[in-house]
This record gives structure tokens, C-alpha cells and sequence, in this order.
């Protein structure tokens, strides 16, 4: 398997290079939200209000960490089924947000606003939030603590490992791989 | 009549939601490593490769296996001769499952209502189901039940002339409609007869069942195996990502049920299929 590496934040001239399939490891900052924080920044977004991160060229992990043990950055830290965001995805896709890491597919809505606004969608294994643990060398609570799990996290992340499910050319990793 | 004392179960419970959720049972590892072998494309073997580095990793570290350490489902065999003293059963088991999600430094994961969604921030309530047995011991099993595979399991109410095809293609249609959400290789359990509230607690119980082991009735042994070879050509693969290896294992459980019913209910599970028990 070929491995990309690439740095986030990340821009169009980055996507441009990912193909659905690619193996690529991630290095940088990634915010870590789920449920409830995105349904958060999308009131944000419709108030016309400030965000308390910004999403411009950012990578969004669907993630809701394990608490850190002592000594520890972070606990197990796996992806989450990205479908359940998909309501809220497209308005964040046009807000700026270019990349997200998850597990599963998404919906059409979410498609189009990755091919119109160059994004991209990359799944992580789930069930191995233990192994990707070590890839975290940095974390920060920086939004919505009050919802436990569900806070937005800052990550400094470190070879993080993804592959590329949709790519800015309309290709899908999982539907190519259905028999 | 044999005393058991509130705050051992307490103590019991709490050790269980730890251990289940750092520790796989031997059966999943073993499926695990077969599956790395029969796997032959680079991506299929990849994924596997990891997910055993990570209960590796888990076990070693001492820290939960998937960040989805779940909603605690807690199985109760109260043996009848059992007097519980000192407290109730269900605070007992509650309160093992509060100490254990803290001590264990395990994820929160239950909110308090569907719609105002508050974190409980001590993962309680637990899911309990009890049974009256005979004897004078109580077995407790905890089984930390995510939601990815959850979510995308499946109830229906049959007709009594529903044909084994149709069963076939309802498990099947789950676990395609199910594809990455629910973390192949899955383990599926299903449900079949009972009422639709039993169908659906024979579906999750049959989840505890070990790999390898098979139905009694030979009808119903076949059908698992058909059901674990059909679903295994669906190229979905560990993850998704393709390959050989979408379910671990197919497990069904039957019981009686009304002349005019066919309740069938697909529970799937992930595989980090964690459960542990105990007996006092």
C-alpha cells in the first residue's frame, strides 16, 4: 500500500493529490466533535455568531475520546459513525471545514458539498481507539466541555492513520468495494 | 437460603465493566487471527493487523479497547435461594457500573432523556435483564453494548408464512444496509419467534454465545452456517474496506411463539465484542 503523508491544517492543493483509496497519514491539528457539538456549531453558524474554533482548511475527527488516564494524553480514541452528522456536514463544508475523519458512509447531501467545496473523507478503523491513542501528542479541551465526551477537543495529532473514502472527483471507497 | 451481601455485587459489577472493556474474550482473538490468515488482500489483512495491535495494545496498557466503552447491558441469573441483603439489586448493580465507568477511566456514554440529552456523566443507567433461576447462586454478566453496531440493528414482525429465504435476505439486507457503521467483522445475532419484546433480548443474549459454538436444533445450525457464508461473500470486508471477512460469526436463538407470529430481530455486534461474567 502506497502511504501519503500530508499535514493538517489542510488546503485544495492537498486534496487535489487524494484519490479514494489512498492510504494517508496525517500529521498536525485535527478538532475532535460529534453529535452534539456539531448541532452546536450549526446554531453558531445560523446565529451569525463566532465559533470557538475555526474550521477554515481544519479536519474534523468524529471522535468522543475515553478519559486520559493519569500519564496518559488521551484515552482510546476511535472514530464514530459519520452518518449521524450528516445533517449538519454540508453547512460546515460551505463554512470552511475541508476534512473529516469517520467511519462509514454519507449521505448524497454530504457528497456534493465535497465535490462543489474540494473536501474531503477519510475513515479510520473503528474499534482501535486504543492503538490510535498513540497517535495523539497533544490535546485540549477548547469547546462545550459541559457535554463530557461530546466537548470539542484540539489534537495534535502524529502519523495519524486514514484512508480516503471520497475524493473531490466523486469517488467512493466503500461503494467500489460492494460485490 | 444463601445471603449475598448488596455491596459484593457492587464490587462484582464494577470489576466486569473494567475488565470487559479493556480485555477481549479468547474466542473474538482467535476469530481475529484466523481471519488475518484467510484474508489475502493487502487492505483486508492491513485492518485486521491493526485491530489485533490494538487489543494488543489495550491489554498491555490497561486502557479500553474501542472509545465506545458503551451502555453497561447487565445480565442477572438470580438463583432462587438467594436472599440479597444490605440493598437492592438494581441500586447494587448501578452503583457497580457508576464506579466501574470511573475508576476504569471508562467513557460516558448515557444520556438521561432521548430528547433533552443530558450526560448522566456516570454511565448509569444500566440496561438489566433478570432471570429467576434455581439454586443458590447469582450469576452476573456485562456485556458494554456501542452504539455503532446497535444502531443499525433490526426488528420486524413476520408473517407465519415467511419462507427461511426471506429470513435469509432480511439478515443479509441488515448487514449490507449495516456496511462500515457497525465495525466489520460483525457478530450477528439474531432473534427468531417469542413476542416482539423477547425477540429482541433472544437476539442480544445470543450475542454471548463463544464462536465456534452452534444451535442446538441441526435446522438452525445450517442456517447459521449458510448465514455466515453468504454474508462473507459480500466483499464488504473488515472495516468495509473489502475483503473475506464481514461476520465473525452468526448466531441465532429460537423460542415458541404465537400462531400468527414471526418476530425476527438482527442485533448486530462489533468486534470488539466485549462481555464478561461472574458467578458469586
Amino acid at each position: 500500500m502506497k502511504v501519503k503523508r500530508i499535514r493538517s491544517p489542510i488546503d485544495d492543493k492537498i486534496i487535489k493529490n487524494l484519490k479514494s483509496g489512498d492510504f494517508v497519514l496525517i500529521t498536525g491539528i485535527i478538532y475532535t466533535a460529534r453529535d452534539l457539538a456539531h448541532k452546536k456549531l450549526v446554531e453558531l453558524i445560523n446565529r451569525r455568531k463566532n465559533l470557538p474554533v475555526d474550521l477554515k482548511n481544519a479536519i474534523i475527527y468524529y471522535t468522543g475520546p475515553t478519559p486520559a488516564k493519569p500519564g496518559q494524553v488521551i484515552g482510546s480514541i476511535g472514530p464514530t459513525t459519520s452518518s449521524r452528522m450528516d445533517i449538519y456536514t454540508p453547512v460546515l463544508i460551505r463554512y470552511g471545514l475541508k476534512g473529516m475523519i469517520g467511519k462509514g458512509e454519507r449521505s448524497k447531501e454530504v457528497l456534493n458539498a465535497i465535490k462543489k467545496y474540494k473536501s474531503i473523507y477519510f475513515a479510520t478503523i473503528g474499534g482501535t481507539g486504543a492503538l490510535l491513542s498513540e497517535k495523539v501528542i497533544f490535546c485540549e479541551p477548547v469547546a462545550f466541555q459541559e457535554l463530557g465526551p461530546e466537548a470539542i477537543y484540539k489534537l495534535k495529532v502524529k502519523d495519524f492513520p486514514a484512508i480516503v473514502i471520497n475524493d473531490t472527483f466523486g469517488n467512493d471507497f466503500y461503494r467500489r468495494n460492494r460485490n | 437460603m444463601r445471603e449475598i451481601k448488596a455491596s459484593d455485587i457492587t464490587s462484582v459489577v464494577r470489576n466486569l465493566c473494567i475488565e470487559s472493556n479493556i480485555k477481549l474474550p479468547d474466542d473474538i482473538k482467535h476469530a481475529l487471527q484466523k481471519s488475518y490468515r484467510t484474508e489475502t488482500s493487502p487492505i483486508a489483512k492491513y485492518v485486521i493487523k491493526q485491530i489485533i495491535k490494538n487489543y494488543e495494545i489495550a491489554e498491555k496498557k490497561q486502557i479500553p479497547i474501542c472509545q465506545d466503552t458503551g451502555i453497561a447491558v447487565v445480565f442477572i441469573e438470580l438463583g432462587q435461594d438467594v436472599h440479597i441483603t444490605d440493598g437492592d439489586l438494581y441500586t447494587a448493580i448501578n452503583d457497580g457500573v457508576r464506579f466501574g465507568y470511573k475508576d476504569g477511566y471508562l467513557r460516558k456514554s448515557v444520556v438521561s432523556d432521548p430528547f433533552t440529552r443530558n450526560n448522566t456523566f456516570d454511565n448509569t443507567p444500566a440496561m438489566i435483564h433478570t432471570e429467576i433461576v434455581p439454586g443458590n447462586k447469582l450469576k452476573i454478566t456485562v456485556l458494554p453494548k456501542g452504539a455503532g453496531a446497535e444502531n443499525m440493528s433490526v426488528l420486524k414482525m413476520l408473517n407465519p408464512s415467511t419462507e427461511i429465504d426471506d429470513i435469509k435476505k432480511i439478515v443479509i439486507e441488515t448487514v449490507i444496509n449495516a456496511g462500515a457503521n457497525a465495525c466489520p467483522p460483525v457478530i450477528v445475532g439474531i432473534g427468531l419467534g417469542g413476542t416482539f419484546d423477547t425477540v429482541t433480548l433472544l437476539a442480544k443474549k445470543s450475542l454471548l454465545r463463544q464462536i465456534g459454538s452452534y444451535n442446538r436444533d441441526p435446522f438452525y445450525t445450517e442456517l447459521e452456517k449458510e448465514l455466515l457464508t453468504e454474508i462473507n461473500k459480500l466483499g464488504i470486508g473488515p472495516q468495509g474496506f473489502g475483503g473475506k471477512t464481514t461476520a465473525l460469526a452468526v448466531f441465532i436463538e429460537q423460542y415458541p411463539c404465537h400462531i400468527a407470529s414471526l418476530p425476527i430481530a438482527v442485533n448486530l455486534q462489533c468486534h470488539a465484542c466485549r462481555h464478561t461474567s461472574c458467578i458469586i
